[in-house]
């Protein structure tokens, strides 16, 4: 018999809700009831069977499944690279896994599908559960039951103090201290002695052997405590919901800008100013907030003891903001210190050099000037970068230069070179030369950092050997064949990429993620405890005392709860417990009857 | 490099008393179950002729009255000295292990859990250390060969596989985030640790008692000895609850530390899915325990998944897959 507003999700198990104790045998695990016929009916069943425990619990083990493979496969979002490489390697396997949405698990459908339907499942499951538990939020302690001795915890004593006060001195002690914070919520009650009942349902009792007198009422407690665990766990699962809505709208409003800037220069927040621009579908170029930016300086600190040999220590971004109004300020970005800008938190992502780089050619006229980004390819900042020449004076190729920028040079026996240290303590740039039509007329568009050599004639020497050119910081050096010069200039200007980001839905996001915390733990440890108390007067004139106690769970505490309800009454006398057939505290424990009753106390307390 | 060195031998220290503790606890665990399994053969006879004579079951008997909870403590004559030694030797196992850690933590001038070895030592310690706390309040020294055993091979696969050299780190590291998310991820993980162990105990016990046809042979016979799957089952259960809240918090406070280091709170980076999943098992298992027709041995099967996940968390994804967790130094 369901206490009357409990609403308990098809399939779960759970004594204390149904408040059915005396049972031992359980329903059938796992049948669902066959549809009843209709459409309505058949309707209502599935709804039925999706909000049930069994089929939230397959779809959490099927949503843990399902993540895998996003960790296994490279993932498009953020190693596009990868997938590239995997589906050259894997041609036909790696067709079928993108059809199927292996490359980009988390967006897929199917992963989709079930965290929908387990949302969907919570929601339909967790509803009706909250207006029953707002209903019980207003409802009194269950009715104290006829019999006692089912119970996981009881205790008994006798006392000269009358029923009235016994029982009185027993809800003083549930209430506890705090009057406005009442530990338990206390019914004091009376009940007709058992003869003056009748037939109205008590009849077990004669078989129970009762011992009390007709003739005077008893005094009855029903107390209940822990209402906070059911509103906790619905806390907890409500804010699921609310962070998955949050995250969401997060995606749709988003936008994220990757910038590089070199020391000395800036960058306003446009879209038209970002190298990569990256937006949710709700997104309005309106929205961004047209400030500008300059990179005044930036610093590395790099180990340089022989343990932990150039790990990278520090890097700091020293920036100027510029607001709409014209207000400007000094700022610092580091790495973990983002810095928030009307609303928008500017990350520093990369660094690296972009050394100021000349070139003229064979008629002397300035064909290209400069800062060209090299990006680090180990934690030396060996670094690579492309120089693409296509201004030259009519009728001259154009040239084309890859190659590598070392902080700290250190050039090999076999002419290869790499960086030694991350900080410009011996700066060599060495490039490969390469002449041809770059293809940059044609307008299509080209990634800065490669240069297509395959169409293009590199430099050789007379070994046949790739020439390479190497120049130092104010050097001017002459490119083979005649093409002309190139200078590297004398200053090494640093650039850092920034990572330019917006999502409106953070604070939702924390405040729903810690609030699916807190419900936690309240509903993991609040307990939940029902007590209930009769006072009467036996056939011998001395007031007997019975106090039972039931929890949700288990309950390590609930005999001393009992028991300390018990210790409240005045001269109390405890009696021996009669020895009962063993009971459990637990849902496991009904199933497993024939064990031991199970104790938690030790030989040591 | 004084100070380092010293930390590395604590550290073989500490798995050496381990080892003792294990043999410590191993010997006393066989000892109680020569005494107790022809005491228990004897109750499962009876209790066979009683059912088959359709009387209702009753507790079994064992030769130290009933068999409460935790079975091991019930008093009698067997002597669990070697159980006591067990103890102490574990005892002292985690003061080394936690001066270790200390002592590189200076070494190294700042927090000790910033990569795997160092994980692997506090995470040691935190199992060492719910051990002998619960213990504290209740005898659980049935657990002590277990997380002993557990204990020493964490210690000797940190020393032998991930040890690096004791230094700073670097700047993504550089934050008050590290010494909390790490380190309740650590607490999380020590706790799931000392929780696998009862769990598997549980299934193992369940086992033997519905008459599996291995576990029921004389070398399983210490399983008597453990408290009954029930009891099991409960203390596993507040022991992942404790983890789950710290599971949650770990991920939670991850995401934060992310949206400032990573430039997004969530990016399903290996680390962060595998993290998901740990939380989803440990989640099922909880609806698992509440679920009809699910609990108890069922539910058991879901800790051992977690902690599977938890493990392969942990090594797996920090040595196979490339993600930007790769704070190993490996
Ligand atoms: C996103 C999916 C879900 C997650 C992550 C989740 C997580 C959790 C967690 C961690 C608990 C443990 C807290 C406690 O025991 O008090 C819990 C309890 C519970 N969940 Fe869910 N849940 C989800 C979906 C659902 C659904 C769909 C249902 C309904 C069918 C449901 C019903 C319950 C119930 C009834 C409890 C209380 C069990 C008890 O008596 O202790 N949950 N859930």
């Amino acid at each position: 018999m369901a206490r009357e507003g409990t609403y308990v999700p098809d399939g779960i198990a759970d004594e204390f809700t149904q408040g059915s104790l005396s049972s031992g045998e359980q329903q059938k695990p796992g049948r669902p009831n066959a549809p009843a016929l209709g459409l309505v009916g058949m309707l209502r069943w599935m709804w039925r069977q999706l909000t049930s425990m069994r089929v939230a619990l397959m779809l959490l083990m099927l949503l843990a499944v399902a993540a895998v493979p996003g960790s296994v496969l490279p993932q498009r979002n953020q190693d596009a690279a990868g997938v590239i490489e995997y589906l050259a390697d894997h041609p036909t396997a790696g067709e079928w896994l993108d059809k199927a949405g292996f490359f980009d698990v988390y967006s897929s459908v199917w992963f989709s599908a079930i965290y929908i339907l387990l949302f969907v499942s919570l929601v339909g499951c967790i509803l009706p559960r909250s207006a029953a538990h707002y209903r019980a939020l207003r409802g009194r302690p269950p009715r104290v039951p006829s019999r006692f001795n089912r119970f996981p915890a009881k205790a008994s004593a006798t006392t000269g103090a009358s029923p009235e006060e016994a029982a009185d001195a027993i809800a003083a002690r549930l209430r506890g201290r705090i009057s406005w914070l009442p530990t338990f919520r206390v019914d004091r009650g009376e009940e007709p002695s058992p003869g003056a009942r009748g037939a109205s349902g008590r009849s077990e009792l004669a078989s129970a052997g009762a011992e009390r007198p007709s003739g005077r009422a008893s005094a009855t407690v029903s107390a209940e405590r822990g209402y906070l665990r059911e509103t906790g766990n619905l806390v907890f699962h409500l804010a699921l919901v609310g962070l998955l809505v949050s995250v969401a709208t997060g995606q749709m409003l988003h936008y994220r800008g990757q910038a590089i800037v070199t020391e000395g220069r800036g960058f306003a927040n446009a879209v038209v100013d970002y190298d990569t621009f990256e937006k949710g579908s709700w997104f309005r170029p309106e929205s961004l907030v047209p400030f500008s930016m300059t990179l005044d300086r930036f610093e590395s600190e790099f180990a340089s003891d022989t343990v932990a040999f150039a790990q990278a220590r520090d890097f700091t971004a020293h920036v100027t903001v510029t607001e709409p109004s014209g207000e400007q300020r000094s700022e610092t970005i580091k790495v973990n210190h983002p810095l928030v800008v009307d609303g928008a938190k500017i990350y520093l992502q990369g660094n690296g050099f972009a050394p100021e780089i000349t070139v003229h050619d064979a008629e002397g006229e300035v064909a290209f000037s400069g800062r060209v980004t090299f990006i680090p390819e180990d934690t030396m900042y060996t670094s690579r970068g492309v120089v693409k020449v296509p201004d030259v004076s009519p009728g001259l190729d154009q040239i084309g230069f890859v190659g590598y920028f070392l902080p700290t040079a250190e050039v090999n026996e076999d002419g290869s070179a790499r960086s030694a240290f991350p900080q410009p303590v011996d700066p060599l740039l060495v490039l490969e030369v390469y002449t041809g039509d770059l293809g940059l007329d044609d307008g299509s568009p080209q990634n800065v950092y490669e240069l297509d050599t395959a169409s293009l004639t590199p430099a050789l020497d007379e070994n046949g050997d790739r020439i390479k050119v190497l120049a130092r910081p104010g050097e001017t050096v002459e490119l083979p064949d005649g093409l002309g010069t190139l200078t590297l200039g004398e200053d090494l200007p640093r650039y850092v990429a920034l990572d330019l980001r917006h999502d409106p839905s953070l604070a939702f996001v924390l405040v729903f993620s810690l609030l699916a915390l807190g419900g936690l733990t309240v509903s993991l440890f609040t307990p939940r405890r029902r007590v209930w108390a009769r006072a009467y007067v036996a056939q011998d004139g001395a007031t007997v005392v019975e106090v039972a106690g039931l929890a949700r769970g288990d309950d390590a505490g609930l005999q001393a709860e009992v028991d300390r309800a018990l210790a409240a009454v005045p001269g109390a006398v405890e009696q021996p417990e009669t020895a009962a057939a063993p009971v459990e505290t637990s849902v496991v424990a009904l199933r497993q009857a024939q064990e031991p009753r199970v104790e938690t106390r030790s030989e040591k307390d | 490099m004084e100070l380092a060195n010293l930390s590395v031998l604590l550290v073989w220290g500490a798995a050496t008393a381990l080892a003792v503790a294990l043999v410590a606890f191993a010997v006393d665990l066989s000892r109680l179950s020569g005494a107790k399994v022809e005491a228990r053969d004897a109750a499962r006879g009876r209790e066979k002729v009683a059912a088959a004579a359709g009387a209702p079951l009753v507790a079994l008997v064992s030769p130290y009255g009933p068999d409460t909870g935790t079975g091991v403590t019930a008093p009698g004559p067997v002597n669990r000295r070697l159980a006591g030694v067990g103890m102490s030797v574990t005892w002292l196992a985690a003061a080394m292990l936690l001066v270790a850690i200390v002592l590189r933590g200076i070494a190294a001038g700042r927090t000790p859990w910033a990569n795997m070895y160092e994980f692997a030592l506090v995470g040691t310690f935190v199992a060492v250390a719910v051990f002998v706390g619960v213990n504290s309040r209740r005898d659980v020294r049935f657990l002590g060969a277990f997380v002993a055993g557990l204990g020493v091979l964490f210690l000797v696969l940190a020393q032998t596989r991930f040890f690096i050299e004791a230094t700073g780190v670097q700047p993504a590291l550089q934050k008050y985030w590290l010494v909390i998310h790490v380190g309740v991820a650590i607490c999380a993980t020590g706790i799931f640790t000392v929780a696998f162990v009862t769990s598997v105990l549980q299934l193992l016990r369940d086992g033997r008692d519905n008459g599996s046809a291995m576990l029921g042979s004389h070398r399983w016979g210490w399983l008597d000895h453990t408290p009954a799957p029930t009891a099991l089952e409960s203390l596993s259960f507040r022991l992942n609850s404790v983890g789950f809240v710290l599971w949650t918090f770990t991920v939670i406070g991850g995401a934060i530390w992310a949206e400032d280091a990573w430039g997004r709170y969530w990016g399903w980076d290996p680390k962060e899915v595998w993290s998901f999943i740990v939380w989803v098992v440990y989640a099922a298992y909880l609806h698992a325990r509440t679920t009809r027709g699910w609990s108890g041995t069922r539910a058991a099967w879901f800790v051992v998944a977690g902690y599977a996940c938890v493990l392969f968390n942990f090594t797996g994804v920090n040595l196979i897959f490339n993600g930007k967790h790769s704070y190993s130094g490996l």
